[in-house]
Formats: structure tokens, sequence, C-alpha cells
């Protein structure tokens, strides 16, 4: 009997300890808590190419997470490619023109989305399409005009 | 009487070796019988084959007219419980307490109130003499008292009948006087069938109702102890008065020496 | 001709203890009902597999987590990458070497031990003793074994990831001077609790019962004499390990592409 009792204060302790660990990778190595309690409304936007962007990449205004991407497809009309990103709640007020645009964290980092917020009246609501999109930036189109522009200097 | 346990036309084998070939035995009820022979004639098989662990090639066990390797498993059990077995080693389980270990079938069969199980597992501790040792673990049992604890625990559940196996090997004399003793009195107080196999020959005769001698596979002698020992069986005399040679060869099976002698001059094989 | 022989004898053999397996693992499983009704049997086996493998998996993860921020920082530096060190630690830490580590530490401390405790048990008799008794041996010695090991590798595999990840802060921001707030900051930006920590955690829980099988297998099948048993508990570390890193690489390619 005095046996199970120490089985059981130990196996308690090794609960406690996994419960300690398992909050410290919710709460602070993990976006648990982002995931969790906070409520979003969906927008999509179409862009006609989207480069490395990937869902779960972050939405930002001004380099401040608002959203996350929640779905990439191919838009049946139009054959561009149609984002869809969860934006949090509180920011519920970002008006209907405002433009995305596909942006990179620094020189090889991962790409992300940017909102620019525009001046309308009318705001996005669940279901609204952002129209002013910019591309991600593709390195061989990059280097292909860079080429053009510079032949077309040499002939000048 | 009745007999309690019939085996008939019994065959069982290890791999290529024929342990039983067609063994026919029963066995009385409410009385004590020996099951003898040299070590490896498979007398702990014979006890696993009666109880169902084990399943013969050919032949049936019927214990109390029921066919043992016929029965479902619950039916099994349940015979189980009416049967109790006294391992060579005790087979005590080692996480356990001494009370807990005697308690332990009652506990898994039954509901019982914790002081009626407290009442009935040192009835039985004391009637074996341990009730001095109900907190010692296993590990602190000498041999004697494992056994005398596993007895303890066979007894827990009041069965018909009780299997030892080798109760007697490797201990001391005052031990095996014990053990002969205890094995004798729970047969007749409780009015058990009492099945012990076993080579120690004077042990197991001065306790037997009723013996046979097992070889090959086989039942060469039976009868009471005194028949036995008038048997004029060389066989028989051999193995009960222990000589090292005659018609149980010394040697395991191998060609004769001389020849290995003459052969190896002609060059290794 | 011999030769045949002998690789379709070994090929019989392999299928026949396959086939062991298979009926040991449907044996067991409706043996666990009981191992739930009988808890305290489980807790105490929580207590041999799981608190007794704390020491191992407490130090492993802190050197483990270290060493990938060490790594990591090498490598990312010349990238001039060092802030997401702690999201590269908490990423591997997580998907793979929390789960796979504290698996392969678990099946040479606990596999081997519960392997030559039940071979032990089978060669003083006390399984035939249990069968004796009435008593499933199933029931009363694998299926609590199996349970405690399903319950205690997850949480194993959760503390390794939690010392790991501080072992990394130690190294990182301690040491090599990483920014704190940016080493927290990537951290979150990167791992997500559902698709990273709960497919980790599935991946430990797999582990779990497989190594819980084999050990358990391999301890119950042994020949009971001393060799029998110490080859036994060989055979559990190495099969286990094996089949965990098999494993790993099958769950992987499911969960994370």
């Amino acid at each position: 009997m005095n046996q199970q009792v120490k089985f059981e204060v130990w196996v308690g302790l090794l609960v406690l300890i996994t419960l300690i660990s398992t909050a410290f990778i919710a709460l602070k190595v993990s976006n648990f808590s982002e995931t969790q309690d906070r409520s979003t409304y969906q927008v999509d936007a179409l862009f006609s190419n989207i480069g490395g962007l990937t869902v779960r990449a972050p939405v930002k205004i001004s380099g401040v997470v608002v959203g996350r991407v929640t779905g990439i497809s191919i838009d049946p009309v139009t054959y561009r490619a149609r984002v869809q990103m969860d934006i949090f709640k509180e920011y519920d007020d970002l008006p209907t023109d405002t433009s995305a645009m596909i942006l990179t964290s620094g020189l090889l980092g991962s790409q992300y989305i940017g909102l620019e917020v525009g001046a309308d009246d009318e705001l996005l609501v669940e279901g609204s399409r952002i129209y002013f999109t910019q591309s991600a930036l593709v390195l061989e189109n990059l280097i292909g005009r860079l080429l053009v522009s510079l032949t077309e200097g040499g002939s000048k | 009487m009745s007999d309690l346990i019939e085996i008939e036309n019994l065959s069982f084998s290890r791999g290529n070796r024929k342990i039983f070939d067609g063994l026919t035995l029963t066995i009385p009820r409410g009385k004590v019988s020996a099951i003898m022979g040299p070590s490896g004639t498979g007398k702990t098989t014979l006890l696993k084959l009666i109880a169902g662990q084990l399943k013969p090639e050919s032949g049936r066990v019927l214990v109390g007219g029921q066919d043992v390797h016929q029965l479902k498993r619950t039916d099994l059990y349940r015979l189980r419980q009416r049967m109790g077995m006294l391992f060579q080693s005790g087979a005590l389980l080692t996480d356990l307490t001494v009370f807990d270990n005697v308690a332990f079938p009652l506990r898994e069969h039954f509901k019982l109130p914790a002081s009626l199980v407290e009442k009935l597992v040192l009835m039985k501790l004391q009637s074996v003499g341990l009730r001095g040792a109900v907190d010692l673990k296993p590990a602190e049992l000498s041999g004697g008292m494992a056994r005398r604890v596993a007895l303890a625990r066979a007894l827990i559940l009041d069965p018909e009948m009780l299997f030892y196996d080798e109760p007697f090997v490797g201990q001391d004399p005052i031990t095996m006087g014990v053990l002969v003793g205890l094995i004798k009195k729970m047969n007749q107080s409780l009015h058990l069938t009492s099945v012990v196999v076993s080579h120690d020959v004077d042990e197991v005769l001065s306790i037997a109702d009723y013996a046979c001698v097992l070889s090959e596979g086989r039942i060469i002698a039976q009868g009471t102890p005194e028949s036995l020992q008038q048997s004029a069986s060389e066989y028989v005399q051999q193995f009960l008065q222990g000589l090292a040679d005659g018609p149980v060869p010394l040697h395991y099976p191998v060609e004769s020496w001389d020849e290995k002698l003459t052969l190896s001059r002609g060059g290794h094989r | 001709m011999n030769g045949l022989a002998k690789l379709g004898r070994a090929s019989l053999w392999r299928l026949q203890s396959l086939g062991q397996l298979a009926l040991f693992v449907f044996s067991v499983f409706p043996a666990l009902g009981y191992a739930f009704v009988h808890f305290r049997l489980v807790i105490k086996q929580v207590y041999g597999v799981g608190v007794l493998s704390l020491p191992i998996i407490l130090t492993a993860g802190l050197f483990v987590g270290m060493v990938l921020a060490l790594q990591g920082h090498y490598i990312l530096s010349t990238f001039n990458s060092e802030e997401i060190v702690g999201s590269m630690t908490a990423l591997s830490l997580i998907r793979e070497l929390g789960p796979v580590v504290a698996a392969l530490l678990f099946a040479g401390r606990a596999g081997s031990a519960l392997t030559a405790e039940v071979g032990l048990m089978k060669s003083t008799e006390q399984l035939s003793a249990l069968e004796m008794m009435a008593i499933d041996p199933i029931k009363y010695v694998v299926a609590p074994r199996i349970l405690a090991c399903v319950i205690a590798l997850p949480m194993l595999a959760l503390i390794f990831i939690a010392i790991g990840v501080f072992g990394g802060y130690l190294v990182a921001v301690g040491w090599l001077g990483v920014d704190e707030g940016a080493f927290w900051a990537q951290m979150q930006l990167h791992v997500d609790w559902h698709d990273d920590v709960l497919n980790g955690l599935l991946k430990a829980i797999v582990f779990a019962f497989v190594i819980a099988i084999i050990s358990l297998f391999q301890g119950y099948e042994a020949m009971p004499t001393s060799e029998g048993v110490s080859n036994a508990t060989t055979r559990t570390v190495v099969q286990s390990s094996l089949w965990v890193l098999g494993l790993d690489f099958v769950l992987t390619s499911i969960m994370f592409t």
C-alpha cells in the first residue's frame, strides 16, 4: 500500500512537469494563444503570381501581423491565383480600396502579404475581395526586364 | 470411488521428441497420487496438459467428466478455479507482498470486504505456519518458505484438486519434512485430490496412496507404494533405489566409446 | 540448393513470427479495458517506464537543444539570419527530435526493462501461475504495461521538447548573444500549435504503442532461460529503434508534406 502511494506521488509529479512543459510550448514556443481565442473574418484577393507564398504566411500592416493566409487556389474564371486570408476581428475597419502585395522578409526570407490601407468609406467585411494587388517579384522576370532595359539602353 | 481425472491415450511432442505416446492414466478422487520418473520424462508437461495450458496432439484429458481441451476459455478458467498448482519455484508474484500474493486470487475473482479477505488470508497463512511473514516480499523468503506461501495461495480458493510440481526439489531435510507433513495434512483435512509430481522417491512414497512410474512417454508401473516396492521390474527397482546403471542408461545416446576411438584414429570426422 | 532451402526456412520463420505478433496485438486490445478498470496497476507501470526515464530524458533533451542552437547559429550566421535560430531549434525538436530521440531513449531505458521483466516472470513461472489462478496474463501483466507506455512516452516527449527549447535558449541568447525578443518572436511565428505540436505528439503516441508491443511480445515469447531473456532484450532495443526510425519517415511524409 505504502509503495502505491509513492508511485502515485511520483506519477503526479510527472504529470505536473508535463503540464508545465505543455504550457511552456503552447504559450511561449508556438502560436497556440493566437489560434485559440482570436475571431477572424475572411477576405480574398487575386494575384497573377504569388511566388513562394504559402498557407499560414502572415498578413501584415506596417509590419504588424493582422492575419494569416488560409487558402491558395486558382480562380476558375480568371485563372489567377486566389489567396484567402483571415484577418483578426479587431482590424475590422479596413477600407475596400486597401491594396495587398506579396513581399519578402529579408533578402532570402519567407514571403508574406503586406496590406496598404486605402481611404474609402466602405469597409472590408466577411467575403470581401481586395481588388488592388501587386504580385510577387519573380527573380527571372526581374533579370529578364533588366536585360531588356540594358540592351535597349546600349542600342540608343 | 470415482476417478476425478482421466487421461486417455495422450500423445504430445516437443520438436521431434515424443514426450508422451499413448499415455493412459486415471487419478482417483480424494487421494494423493504420485507421478514419478527421472528428470526429462515430462512430468511437469503432464501437469500442464491436465490444466489445459498445453494442447496434446491426440488423446484427451477429462477432469470431472469435462474434456479440458474442448472447453471454451471462460469455462476453462472456471475449471481452473477448482484447481491449485504449486510450482517448482513457488512462482510468487515478485512485486507483491506475501499477504497480497495469497490474497491475489480472492481479490481478482470475488468482490469480498477487505476484513473477510484478511481473515481468510491469515487463516491460510497460519495453516502453513507463515502468518508472521505477511509483510515480506518474495525475495526475502527462503525457497521452502516461498513454497509454503505458494501453497497457501493455491489453497485460498478452496480448490478440489491440487497439483504439486516437484515440491521437494532442492530443499533441506527439515523443510522437506515440513512440506511432506503439510501435503498430508492438507489432503486429509480438506478432502483434496492431490497429484504430486516428483523424483524424490522416499518422500513421495511416504505420503502417496497411489503411485505410478513414467518412462519414455508411458506408464511402466503403477499401484500402491507397497506393490511398487515389490515390483519385479528392473527399471522400477533401478529408479526406486537410485542405481547408476540399469535399463535406464547412464549415457546419452552416442556411438560406443570403442568405436569412437577406432574411428578417430582413422581421421577425425 | 541448400542455401535456397535455408532462405525458404528463414522466410517462413519470419512470416510465422509476424503472424504471432499480429495475434498478440489482437489479444491485447480487448485486455486494455481491464487495465482501465485496474488503473492502479497502470500507475505503478507509469512510474517504472515514465518517472524512472525522466533523468535521462531531461539530460538528453537539454544537450540536444543546446547543440541544435549551436549548429543552427553557425550555419545561419553565414546568411545573417541568426534570429531564426530559435524557430529552427523549436521546429526540429517538435517535429522530429523530440518524439524520435525520446522514443529511442525510451526503447533503450524502458522497453528493454519491460522485456527483461516479463521474460523473467515467464522463466520463474509467474505467467504460468497466473494462468493457473484463472487470470489471463495478457490482462494482468501485458495490458497495464502497454497503456502505461502510451501514457508515458508522449509526456516524456513534451518534457524533452520543453527542456530542449530551454537549452537552445541558453546557448543562443545567453551565450551567442541572439536577441531575446527576436528569439521567441521568430519561434512563435513559425511553430504552429496544430500542425507542428499536435503532429509531433501524435508521432510520440504511435512510437509508444509500437515500442510497448515489441517489448512485451519479446518478453512474452522469450525462451525462459537467462540467455533467452538477454537475447530478447537485445532484440527489443534493435527492433524498436528500427521501427521508430522507419515509422518516423512514413509519418513525416504523411504529416508534413
